[in-house]
């Protein structure tokens, strides 16, 4: 059985093999920028919204909801990162059930590389909101004494979130794998479209909390101005 | 008994044993988590929507716990170190 699809060979180019993980990766990305590109080609003003314009954007504007309702700000660069890891994982997760997909979110390499995107863009964030002093300072909040404990805090973070993902997609397939061999005809059904639930929330769960850790860096206003700049731009 | 099969032994009785209490204590979690959140919604169906996101995410917070324990049983299973090295040093042995 294998844990991961790092080990099967996708095909070999030029004495380089190529694992299904980075296949599919690229595929996936291909798939999405092409599909946005092909979309938006005619995005003029005398076009009409075609109904495939219409999907992108109300994907988008629930995105956009979504962050809003967690940070309370507009800010367009979360919409864009977290948005991006959303619309890969979720993409990727539910193309299992395309027979011979191994989802690259089903290996370790492509969760902890989303991972450290989000450990990283979480000081960025937060030094760009509050300036390279006042992130900082947040590491000595409430105490000096919790200098140690935030920054543990910092790895197992991205821990966590390597390994949820990870475990969730590949027990997906693992079980299957396990119920084709004990009961073949109906349960491995079910238990697929368990892993396609589960996939989606998954996605949803890896997008919300990268949103949380960086607004929980980037929240320097104080709660009154918060909610007048919220009411100011709605 | 053999290296081999002491190691197989302990590797298959541990991943049973670590998947028993890695789904013991999450499902006491999760189970209370929903009956929380039912009553909360059952009290306010306005707030549902916000409930149930809420709910969503800390049930995979909670059900990390339990992803942990399949991934080291898993590991166990399939991808145990000690029994790879074990083959090796058997083959050496068999093969100098």
């Amino acid at each position: 059985m294998e844990l991961t699809p790092d080990d099967s060979i996708a095909f070999v180019i030029g004495g380089i093999a190529v694992n299904s993980t980075i296949f599919n990766t690229w595929l996936i990305m291909a798939l999405l920028t092409g599909v946005s590109v092909l979309i938006t080609r005619n995005l003029r003003p005398d076009v009409p919204p075609n109904r495939w314009r219409t999907t992108l954007e109300v994907i988008v504007n629930g995105i956009q909801g979504q962050i809003f309702e967690i940070t309370q700000r507009r800010d367009q660069r979360l919409l864009y990162f977290t948005g991006t890891l959303f619309l890969f994982i979720v993409t990727s997760n539910l193309l299992t059930v395309v027979p011979g997909f191994d989802p690259p979110t089903a290996s370790l390499s492509t969760t902890t590389a989303l991972a450290l995107s989000v450990l990283v863009a979480v000081p960025l964030f937060g030094i760009g909101s509050r300036g390279l002093r006042g992130y900082l300072r947040t590491y000595l909040e409430p105490s000096v004494f919790m200098l140690p404990f935030n920054i543990i805090s910092e790895f197992s973070r991205g821990v966590s979130l390597a390994i949820r993902l990870y475990g969730n997609i590949m027990s997906g397939a693992v079980i299957a794998a396990i119920l084709l061999g004990v009961a073949p005809f109906f349960f491995p059904v079910v238990m697929d479209m368990l892993g396609l639930l589960t996939g989606i929330i998954q996605a949803y769960i890896f997008a919300i909390l990268a949103t949380v850790y960086i607004s929980s860096a980037t929240a320097s206003p104080p709660l009154p101005d918060s909610k007048q700049t919220a009411k100011d731009q709605t | 008994m053999t290296d081999l099969s002491i190691i197989a032994v302990i590797s298959i009785f541990t991943a049973g044993l670590t998947v028993s209490f890695g789904a013991l204590g999450p499902a006491l979690g999760e189970g209370r988590a929903a009956a929380a959140a039912l009553n909360a919604i059952a009290q306010q169906p306005d707030a549902s929507s916000t409930l149930s996101r809420t709910l969503f995410v800390s049930l995979a917070m909670i059900e990390s716990t339990a992803i942990y324990c399949f991934v080291v049983a898993m590991i166990l299973l399939f991808a145990n170190p000690f029994w790879n090295a074990a083959v090796e040093a058997a083959a050496q042995s068999t093969g100098g």
